[in-house]
């Protein structure tokens, strides 16, 4: 049994401590928004927020994560830059298959929140890690900066 | 003006055409079978399960439409749904677009015989037909209200869900109050679409119907399938194609509670409660694998076989002029080579089957052909196709993958030995070394110029394994052809007197094949491309002014390519090892011109700076949409030139992961301006044309900036290194 | 010059060069550091410290087998790698300038294994590096570690070894340069380098110490990899456990100095990197080191690791090039650190594939294993064993699950390794590494490979 504090909630499951979390979302919490993608940490789909930090969820295990508050797709729209993110994302249609995007809405809520301007550089920095297959990045790039100025 | 003609699905009665009926609640029903090759075809097949309509007008005004395409990030659901809201003359806002059931008599394109999405049919195929089944259902809204007033159809308009009468003081009814009486109505014979001026959505950059839910983590793809006693399995088909299981020691596994391993002759799945468990069972096993044949195949033998094959005559796919003595004078020769390719969607493969103890089957996952997936299930099980049922899902990406149905054969054969409903994942490492890969060719060409530089003779013979004999399983070609693998060779926008194209099928071994994005023309154009910035180096041209003066067939793409040159700054001074490289394509019914910027490091690592695209698709339905397939598109294929590579050993795909199957990054990816350019040209397709743009356009702008041409992708880096390091 | 003068002075090289051949010769042997002297195992008063552990003692002899099998890994080069047949041979060692050397079939299979050997002829072949048809052995088997194996010991791995399935598995032939192909040659080799004598405790330590002694030279062949080599290709043991380079990896010192040896871990630091092959705060092993623990060291009992680490921790420090390992983390942002304003090309593969497990911090936010903070190969300015674990990766199944990480060697070209090590050796360790893509080349080519 292990408790894990997820989107503001304790959810107690039965699932053994080297189960990453991506799984326990996934298959026994019902949280499906976070995606498998490559499960070795390269594509960025399974990305959540632990104590606001942007973290790979298929590598990491429900064992290490104690109380710390995890934050998935399904409730970072309540965060004002989660928001701001999800705005930008749908005034300038990034979307294509959708499939990648739950991930890089993580990945971008968090650079937002650790950096509220960012440049080219900083999207870099933050963003490479979330593989695209159907290549929306232009309007990633854009989308963060509109995100980023917008009030 | 065509467009506005009575009816675009020639010869076929419309009462045949729309079928109307009442809806669940009393609405309004317009069931709708496609034109073309199925007016003849036979009455609905009895696995019709669900046969609804394409649009349901409900009591309360609001409209669903049901899309015969699937949803795979292309904006078919906006798209085709735009179609519609127009000519009905509703609000978008109160469309909501539903996935249809399977079933090819009522849903498949009127440009092909099946219910699929690939082949950038579906606004080419819909376009016409759609805008005629809104305009029914208006024009049926239209005469109920005027029996309902007793009042003639002509002095009515319609405004957003409304019947207005503006004779009477503007009095309303809205469509929901005029459903159950339309419902009773018959099809109209004959409708009017829409002046393009008075056009409120077609041809605008609507926002998407489907990405609301796609940023709030709500959307359900077919991996996130949930349902009461759901088990998952892991599945490992034998790495080799054609290979058996020799030996599988579970006694690690059986150790792991809850776990059942399934054994298939060629395929290993572990069952568990969850994905980790599975997956952890998988790992525990030690399986051994008897190859056969295929385990002594190598990457190289198959490019010795390729080249043999291109020195080989083909098959005449098309021949112009004298080839022969247009060659022989101060000839050119050069070969450009494709890999093989996988897909890689970012949904990995998956499927949910339940195998019920009545002889029944229920599916539910993502497929772009929903009629297959059926089939393929029906005759895994052996049952009719009655008793299958199919739920489709958005995909998390196509690509060309889910055209194949291996993996809804794999999962009901998974399936079938276990109890309850399961879901089968592929791991992203199975998920890439069981593709169906994109054929590797070889384009063996020749060509002649004329003494001002104009090309005289060229020949051009694609080596390859062919896609259409594999998924028709393996069928020797019709006159050894292949109309795919041709597409884009046979239709070069290029004025040459003296021409031939062939084709000399090669099949590989050890691999199998299927369509991937951009499918024939992704070749041919590369070749064509590469070959044409390899001809104007000899004749002492530039690049665009070589292509242009060649181009006076087609005035659409000429246009676009002077555009893009103007555009992308072609012809102004870049630093040094920095160059520009075009591409002018028509595929698809659409036409691309492609301007490429890359520096080249003295390295030889390629930055892609900024791509210009110029569009010209005919007539357009969401611009927006059309822009965002172009800029992944190129993002696609660039990224397969310059890291796509499946290569064998000993018979099996030595990639596994993103590690080393390398998709391009945010920060590796350039600026992309896509400029779409208006038309009333028919409507073009544009999922697939833009990858075929990117290849070709980047080599070329290697070659500019290098001097190095590259025969092969994806491109060999070393061979860009420059002189002071090399 | 006259004729007399010309004499002396040919004499004079003569001795010059005998002491110089002296000294390359006449080597300390591996325990020779210990103060004390050394009786016959036989004389020995104190605890025996070959053999089991005390709780195996009255184990079979094929369980007695199977542990001693552990501890001397001889899994570890008898095995093809990806999915070779255990102890069927076929790893490849490449050695730079004198060619491949392929490891043999030790299963019982009478054909192309060890089916026939007789008791005499398996000690022949551990303690004097003979095959069963006299011919000499090439060092790269581990004779002059084996050598001071008991008897019993050796005769129980073999009874181990003989209880296994034969595996029918032919020799691969070896790739040998002249006159490194010539096997006879090896007979003058052994005669300088092989001792081919058995453990001799040393009575001025303790029990514990000498099973340690034993566990390490004996068994684990600590010495192979860790020991530098003098131009003879023979462990040169006045610099023991100093460390060097093998096979393309760097095994790391071993000994108590401060700066770059094992001087600043607490004991339960190295415990817990030989059982688990990681140790917070000091990375993860990998490569062969990652196999070593995996394959050997984790199946010791705690008794036995914690013997090895009382030998370990008296072995002197011996001076390296190695500068100071770095323990604080990088900064958080991607623009601060050494590396900011660094030539880009190692940061933009660091972004997209590495740091979103590795962080830019260097402190991993999914697992302490893939934490790079204070791991020895980033504070290598050799960058060795970083470059070698991108191109191959790691993957280990230890008793804490399996530990992973994906090998970028197929798809990422030299050039774009080189830039990364560097990358990740500037931004996380004491000294940027400066490889080139052709030091890449080479290293790939060192590997032991199928
Ligand atoms: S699934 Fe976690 S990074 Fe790809
Ligand atoms: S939108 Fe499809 S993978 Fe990113």
């Amino acid at each position: 049994m292990v408790t894990l504090q997820i989107n503001g909630q304790a959810h107690t499951i039965d699932a053994p401590d080297d189960m990453p979390l991506l799984w326990a979302l996934r298959d026994i919490v019902g949280l499906t928004g976070t995606k498998f993608g490559c499960g070795i940490a390269q594509c960025g789909a399974c990305t959540v927020h632990v104590d606001g930090k942007a973290v790979r969820s298929c590598m990491l295990p429900v064992g290490a994560i104690g109380n710390r508050a995890i934050t998935t797709i399904e409730a970072v729209g309540d965060t004002p830059n989660g928001a701001k993110i999800q705005k930008a994302w749908l005034d300038i249609e990034v979307v294509q298959c959708g499939y990648c995007q739950s991930g890089q809405i993580m990945s971008a809520t968090a650079l937002l929140n650790r950096t509220p301007n960012p440049d080219d550089s900083d999207i870099d920095a933050a963003m490479a890690g979330n593989i695209c297959r159907c290549g929306t990045y232009v309007r990633i790039r854009q989308a963060i900066k509109n995100a980023a100025k917008s009030a | 003006m065509s467009m506005s003609s009575k009816s675009g699905t020639a010869g076929l009665s419309r009462r045949k055409f729309l079928q109307v009926s009442t809806a669940a609640g009393g609405g309004l029903m317009l069931g709708f079978q496609m034109g073309g090759a199925l007016a003849q075809a036979p009455a609905p097949k009895k696995y019709v399960l669900n046969p609804n309509a394409f649009i349901a007008i409900a009591r309360d005004g609001k409209v669903s439409f049901q899309i015969p395409q699937e949803e795979m990030g292309q904006g078919v659901y906006t798209s085709l749904s735009q179609l519609l809201a127009d000519e009905l003359d509703v609000d978008l806002a109160n469309v909501t677009p539903l996935p249809a059931p399977p079933s090819d008599a009522l849903y498949a394109s009127p440009k092909g015989r099946r219910q699929s999405t690939g082949g950038s049919t579906s606004i080419r195929g819909f376009y016409t037909a759609l805008r005629q089944v809104g305009a029914s259902g208006r024009a049926m809204m239209v005469q109920a209200a005027a029996q309902q007033w007793g009042v003639s159809a002509a002095s009515l308009r319609t405004e957003n869900g409304q019947v207005i009468d503006d004779a009477h003081g503007g009095r309303k009814l809205s469509y929901g109050e005029l459903a159950p009486r339309a419902a009773k109505l018959p099809a109209p014979q004959e409708v009017t679409l829409k002046a393009d001026k008075d056009l409120k959505y077609i041809g605008k950059s609507v926002k998407r119907l489907d990405t609301p839910d796609k940023v709030n983590g709500k959307a359900q793809y077919g991996i996130d399938v949930r349902m009461d006693g759901l088990k998952v399995a892991v599945i490992a088909a034998s790495p080799v194609v054609g290979g058996k299981i020799a030996r599988v020691d579970d006694s690690k596994m059986k150790a792991m509670p809850g776990l059942q391993l399934v054994a298939l002759d060629d395929l290993v799945a572990v069952v568990g409660p969850n994905f980790w468990a599975a997956k952890k069972g998988m790992d525990a096993l030690a399986i051994t694998w008897n190859g056969g044949e295929n385990a002594k195949i190598n990457s190289d033998a198959i490019w010795r076989d390729l080249e043999k094959g291109s020195q080989q005559k083909g098959a005449i796919a098309k021949e112009e002029g004298d080839v022969e003595k247009s060659l022989k004078a101060d000839r050119f020769d050069a070969a450009y080579e494709m890999p093989f390719l996988a897909h890689a969607p970012m949904e990995p493969q998956n499927f949910t089957v339940h195998v019920k103890k009545d002889g029944t089957c229920e599916l539910w996952g993502g497929s772009q052909v929903q009629t297959a997936t059926v089939k393929a299930a029906s005759d895994a099980l052996g049952i009719p196709l009655e008793k299958v049922t199919f739920h489709n899902y958005m995909l998390g990406g196509g690509f060309g993958r889910r055209l194949a149905t291996d993996m809804v054969t794999k999962s009901v054969r998974v399936a079938q030995k276990v109890d309850g409903p399961v879901k089968v994942i592929w791991t992203r490492e199975e998920d890439i070394q069981q593709d169906m890969y994109r054929p590797a060719y070889r384009n063996a060409m020749s060509a002649s110029l004329t003494k001002d530089g104009k090309i005289d003779g060229w020949t051009h013979r694609i080596a390859g394994g062919s896609v259409i004999a594999a998924i028709t399983g393996g069928k020797p070609l019709k006159d050894g052809l292949d109309g795919d693998a041709v597409e884009g060779a046979v239709n070069i926008p290029y004025a040459i007197p003296n021409l031939r194209v062939e084709y000399a099928q090669t099949e590989p071994k050890a691999l199998n094949l299927g369509w991937w994005r951009g499918v024939g023309p992704n070749n041919a154009v590369f070749a064509i491309e590469s070959m044409m910035d390899d001809l104007a180096k000899k004749a002492g041209k530039d690049p665009v002014a070589f292509r242009l003066a060649h181009l006076g067939n087609e005035p659409r793409l000429k246009a676009i390519l002077q555009m893009a040159a103007e555009k992308s700054g072609w012809g102004k001074p870049l630093p040094a090892r920095t160059a520009r490289g075009v591409c002018a394509q028509h595929a698809f019914g659409s036409y691309i011109a492609t301007i490429t910027e890359v520096d080249v490091t003295e390295m030889g690592k390629i930055n892609v700076r900024r791509v210009t695209s110029i569009v010209d698709a005919g007539r357009t339905v969401n611009p927006d949409t059309i822009a965002a397939q172009v800029q992944g598109g190129l993002l696609f294929g660039m990224t397969a030139a310059l890291y796509g590579d499946i290569t064998l050993k000993d018979g099996r795909v030595q990639q596994r992961n993103f590690n080393d199957y390398r998709m391009m990054r945010i920060n590796e990816a350039p600026q992309i301006d896509v400029h779409v350019v208006p038309s009333t040209e028919d409507p073009g397709g544009i999922g697939e044309p833009g990858c075929s743009a990117g290849p070709p356009s980047l080599v070329n702008a290697v070659f500019a900036a290098t001097g190095v041409r590259i025969h092969r992708l994806p491109i060999d880096r070393t061979l860009l290194a420059s002189r002071k390091i090399a | 010059m006259s004729k007399k003068n010309f004499g002396i002075a040919i004499a004079v090289i003569a001795v010059v060069a005998a002491g110089i051949g002296a000294w390359m010769v006449m080597i300390p042997g591996p325990t020779a550091f210990a103060s004390g002297s050394t009786v016959a195992l036989a004389d020995y008063k104190d605890a025996n410290p070959t053999g089991v552990p005390k709780e195996m003692e009255n184990a079979s002899l094929i369980a007695r087998g199977e542990y001693l099998t552990h501890a001397a890994d001889c899994v570890a080069c008898h095995t093809a790698k990806n999915g070779g047949q255990p102890f069927a041979g076929g790893l490849a060692f490449n050695l730079p300038n004198i060619g491949t050397i392929y490891s043999t079939n030790i299963t019982p299979d009478k054909e192309t294994g060890i089916g026939n050997y007789t008791d005499a002829q398996f000690l022949a072949a551990l303690h004097q590096g003979k095959r069963a048809d006299g011919q000499n052995l090439y060092p790269a088997m581990s004779y002059t570690s084996y050598t001071y194996m008991t008897e019993a010991d050796a005769l129980a791995i073999k009874a181990y070894l003989f209880s296994l399935p034969a595996v029918h598995a032919p020799a691969k032939q070896n790739k040998l340069s002249s006159p490194f192909d010539n096997r006879s040659l090896m007979g003058i080799w052994n005669a300088f380098y092989n001792a081919d004598e058995r453990f001799r405790p040393n009575t001025a330590q303790s029990a514990e110490w000498n099973r340690g002694a034993y566990l390490a030279e004996a068994m684990g062949h600590c010495s192979e990899c860790h020991t530098p080599r003098n131009l003879a290709f023979a462990m040169n043991n006045r610099k023991k456990f100093a460390g060097a380079l093998t096979a393309g990896w760097r095994a790391y010192n071993i000994t108590a100095d401060q700066k770059a040896g094992l001087g600043a871990w607490s004991d339960n630091d190295i415990a817990t990197f030989l059982s688990t092959g990681h140790a917070d705060g000091h990375g993860g092993a990998g490569g062969p080191m990652g196999e070593a623990s995996d394959n050997s060291l984790t199946f010791l009992t705690a008794g036995d690791i914690r013997a090895l680490v009382v030998y370990l921790r008296s072995v002197p420090a011996q001076d390296s090039d190695l500068p100071r390992t770095v323990n604080t983390p990088a900064p958080v942002s991607h623009r601060e650190g050494v590396t900011a304003g660094l030539d880009s090309r190692g940061e933009k593969i660091f972004a997209g594939a590495c740091a979103s497990c590795h962080d830019w911090t260097g402190v991993s936010p999914v697992s302490k294993y893939a934490t790079l903070t204070g791991a020895r190969a980033v504070n290598d300015p050799s960058a060795t064993n970083v470059a070698q674990t991108i191109i191959a990766g790691v993957d280990r199944t230890t008793v804490n699950g399996k530990i992973f990480m994906p090998a970028f060697g197929t798809a990422y070209s030299d050039d774009e390794i080189a830039d990364v090590a560097n990358y990740v050796t500037a931004r996380f360790g004491a000294k940027g590494a400066q490889l080139t893509a052709k030091d890449i080349a080479s290293l790939r080519k060192q590997v032991a490979q199928q």
